[in-house]
């Protein structure tokens, strides 16, 4: 344990996220309103999703486990369906803030689109669920331990860190998919978030078998990426154009 | 509370320079008063201009109107860059505190109550402990509305020196007596081995400078970074002294009691501002966080951008006060000090003036003139009471939580969320609004909802290592 593991998790978790936090959101303000405001949004549904399992576990025999697992279970694909819900309720407000933004603008056009707050929801999303179940976890990596001694995995706060990092990705790829979705009316497109989401969660119970959860969902999330890559107007011509430019020293033009 | 101030050109100094004409009411030794400073401030916005009186009125209101759409965007697109003005240091008041209480012991042991809540919570049954917590909280808040009305009465009566005095009591404490017991258990938790004469010498130069930036002049900065750490101290005495349950029943009352005085016309805060502004006058600005100070630049009614600019929040009547005090004026005083300074320097006994040779002579000093002339420059205040409280609720909830982080991460986020939204009905009715109902509820709701709905399924989830 210890601090090498405490700062190794962190930075797998939450580096990759740090940076698009610096390089894309930190320096406008309405972009960390945005993602504070997505944050607030996920921890509702959450909220909301625990309170049901709660009120199901009261209900239930406490000494029953597979009955607790099986609650547990349904927890969790509750608890998707309403992060989706939220998902869909915060594009609702942004749509409504736009048009806000729009017509107290002097130029009737918005400081920030459409395509932009989707990233950032994403990437609040994505970074309060991965703050939810990493920080505890670091918390005690800081402290004395040793990790699996009763059997189980080893790996499981690196495991844990990089199932983070790639949740973080995911949501943030899931709020540009899901709000292009919505925008464009594509409900295909929606219920592909829906299930990816299903399928990530889904993966993760095969915990501690870590191939079965973290294979799939990097797979996943590649896909993913292209799928959003591809829906914000790049292709593959911009991408090869982007990797030139680097190679001939040229200072390629960031993406906003 | 929290207000958009005006920008009305004032002079950097340490404190707050709005033209709220109140701006703290001081009674520095209770919190609570400077939140109900905060409070006053904030109320300041709700009168309408027509109570300035003199000519820069008449400008302002033209102005208005061609102001006012423009106002209605510039307040949304300003409206972002105050949010996240008053988020970060929010957020750094929280990270100091919950530090703090993390690695520092002292904060979180139970060494006694104070006066205010003679009752202890240690009880046999839960109905006693309610009880006495209860009462806890009432005594709490009547000890508060007390030293209210007190405040008022000595700001009506024109007791200037008293409230002077007393607000430089309690920064003396607040600097001196207890930054030197967190620098002595921050020692002792590192165990650091430190002698007597460094410590003075460390406490000495920081309270001096503290005093000096607080309550005179000092970089921008500096002073705010002055105006958190005595908040972050605050806080943590609360954490420490007040047992839990009485804490979050005082935050809860507190927040209801913040509602009430700042928004009911026959509120002691509400009355507090009315006053400052019927004698033109700012109160005492230790107290309250500005995001921005801005260099006296141009404050003459010749200068047609100055009042433009002022009349671009002349919803807020501080500016038309203050206008007005910057057109006439008494005092032959170097132009260099703040009219602040002045009042706290003298006993007034009328609303505070400059003179055409100081406000010249303040012309002539270096001076950022783009600030200005910048409606981004236009600043946002915070009381220091709405930090403390805000501190408390994330400390206690650090302290005391069964979800610990999450629970912590929940209530920082709730908070931000209820600023935020302060901030945006800020925007929209233009007028002085109590800061602490909206965060605290939110943060209430989440720290007890966390705590226990929340944390035994995140707990369930990390055992079985599930993610959703």
């Amino acid at each position: 344990m210890t601090l090498a593991v405490f700062f190794g998790c962190t930075f797998i978790a939450f580096g990759p996220a740090l940076g698009l936090f610096l390089f894309t959101i930190a320096h406008d303000p309405l972009r960390i309103i945005i993602l504070i405001a997505g944050a607030f949004f996920w921890l509702v549904s959450l909220l909301l999703s625990s309170l049901i399992w709660f009120i199901a576990v009261k209900a239930s025999n406490p000494q029953d486990e597979p009955l607790q697992k099986g609650l547990l279970i349904f927890g969790v694909m509750f608890s998707v369906l309403l992060q989706e819900a939220f998902r869909f309720l915060y594009y609702k407000l942004l749509r409504k803030a736009i048009e806000g933004l729009v017509a107290l603008s002097e130029d009737g056009c918005s400081p920030i689109s459409i395509q932009q707050m989707a990233y950032v929801a994403g990437v609040g999303f994505g970074l309060m669920s991965g703050a939810f179940s990493m920080i505890n976890l670091l918390a005690d990596a800081l402290g004395p331990g040793i990790v699996g001694i009763h059997g189980d995995s080893q790996l499981y706060f690196l495991t844990s860190a990089f199932m983070t990092m790639v949740l973080i990705f995911l949501h943030t790829f899931w709020g540009i998919l899901f709000f292009h979705g919505c925008e464009h009316r594509r409900w295909w497109e929606i219920m592909a978030v829906v299930v990816m989401h299903l399928a990530v969660s889904g993966s993760t119970f095969c915990n501690p078998l870590y191939v079965g959860s973290l294979v799939p969902s990097y797979l996943l999330m590649a896909a993913a990426a292209a799928w959003a890559y591809l829906l914000s107007g790049g292709s593959a011509q911009n991408l090869w154009r982007f990797l030139l430019c680097l190679r001939s020293g040229a200072s390629p033009q960031p993406r906003s | 509370m929290t207000e958009l101030s005006a920008h009305l050109p004032q002079f950097q100094h340490g404190q707050l320079t709005e033209n709220f004409p109140d701006n703290h009411l001081s009674n520095t030794n209770d919190n609570s008063e400077r939140r109900r400073h905060d409070n006053s401030e904030r109320r300041r916005n709700d009168n309408p201009e027509s109570e300035t009186n003199g000519q820069p009125q008449n400008n302002i209101q033209q102005v208005v109107e061609q102001d006012e759409e423009e106002d209605e965007e510039l307040t949304l697109k300003y409206g972002a860059k105050h949010v996240i003005m008053l988020f970060v240091p929010v957020t750094l008041c929280m990270v100091v505190v919950v530090a703090t209480i993390k690695s520092v012991s002292f904060y979180t042991r139970k060494d006694g109550q104070l006066i205010y809540t003679p009752f202890t919570e240690e009880t046999e049954t839960v109905g006693q402990r309610a009880l006495n917590s209860i009462l806890n909280a009432a005594i709490m808040i009547s000890v508060i509305i007390v030293m209210t009305i007190l405040l008022v009465v000595l700001y009506k009566y024109r007791c200037y020196k008293v409230i002077h005095g007393w607000l430089i009591i309690s920064s003396l404490l607040l600097l001196f007596f207890f930054s030197f017991i967190y620098l002595g258990e921050v020692f002792k938790t590192y165990n650091v081995a430190m002698d007597y004469i460094t410590v003075a010498l460390m406490i000495w130069n920081f309270g001096v400078v503290g005093m000096i930036c607080i309550h005179w002049k000092g970089p921008l900065r500096l002073q705010q970074a002055y105006l958190i750490m005595i908040s972050a101290l605050m806080a943590l005495v609360f954490i420490k002294y007040l047992p839990e349950w009485t804490a979050w029943l005082i935050l809860a009352v507190i927040s209801v009691y913040d509602l009430v005085a700042v928004l009911c016309p026959k509120g002691p805060l509400r009355m507090l501002v009315e006053t400052a502004q019927e004698r033109n006058e700012t109160l005492f600005p230790a107290l309250i966080y500005s995001s921005t100070m801005i260099w006296l630049v141009n404050m003459a009614e010749e200068d047609p951008e100055a009042q433009r600019k002022a009349s671009k929040n002349s919803t807020y009547d501080k500016q038309a006060p203050a206008n007005q005090t910057q057109n006439e004026d008494a005092e032959a005083d170097d132009g260099g000090f703040s009219q602040e300074w002045q009042q706290q320097r003298d006993n007034r006994i009328g609303p505070i003036e400059s003179t055409p040779e100081s406000r010249a002579a303040v012309q002539a000093l270096p001076s950022n003139s783009q600030t200005s002339e910048d409606p981004e420059e236009r600043g946002v205040k915070l009381g220091l009471g709405d930090f403390i409280f805000y501190s408390v609720l994330v400390g206690k909830a650090s302290a005391t939580a069964s979800g610990d982080w999450n629970t912590t991460l929940a209530c920082f986020v709730a908070i931000l969320i209820g600023l935020c939204l302060t901030l945006l009905l800020l925007a929209i009715f233009k007028k002085a609004l109590p800061a602490l109902p909206i965060s605290i509820t939110f943060g209430l709701v989440f720290y007890f909802a966390t705590d226990n709905l929340v944390q035994p399924f995140m707990d369930q989830l990390a055992f079985h290592q599930f993610y959703i």
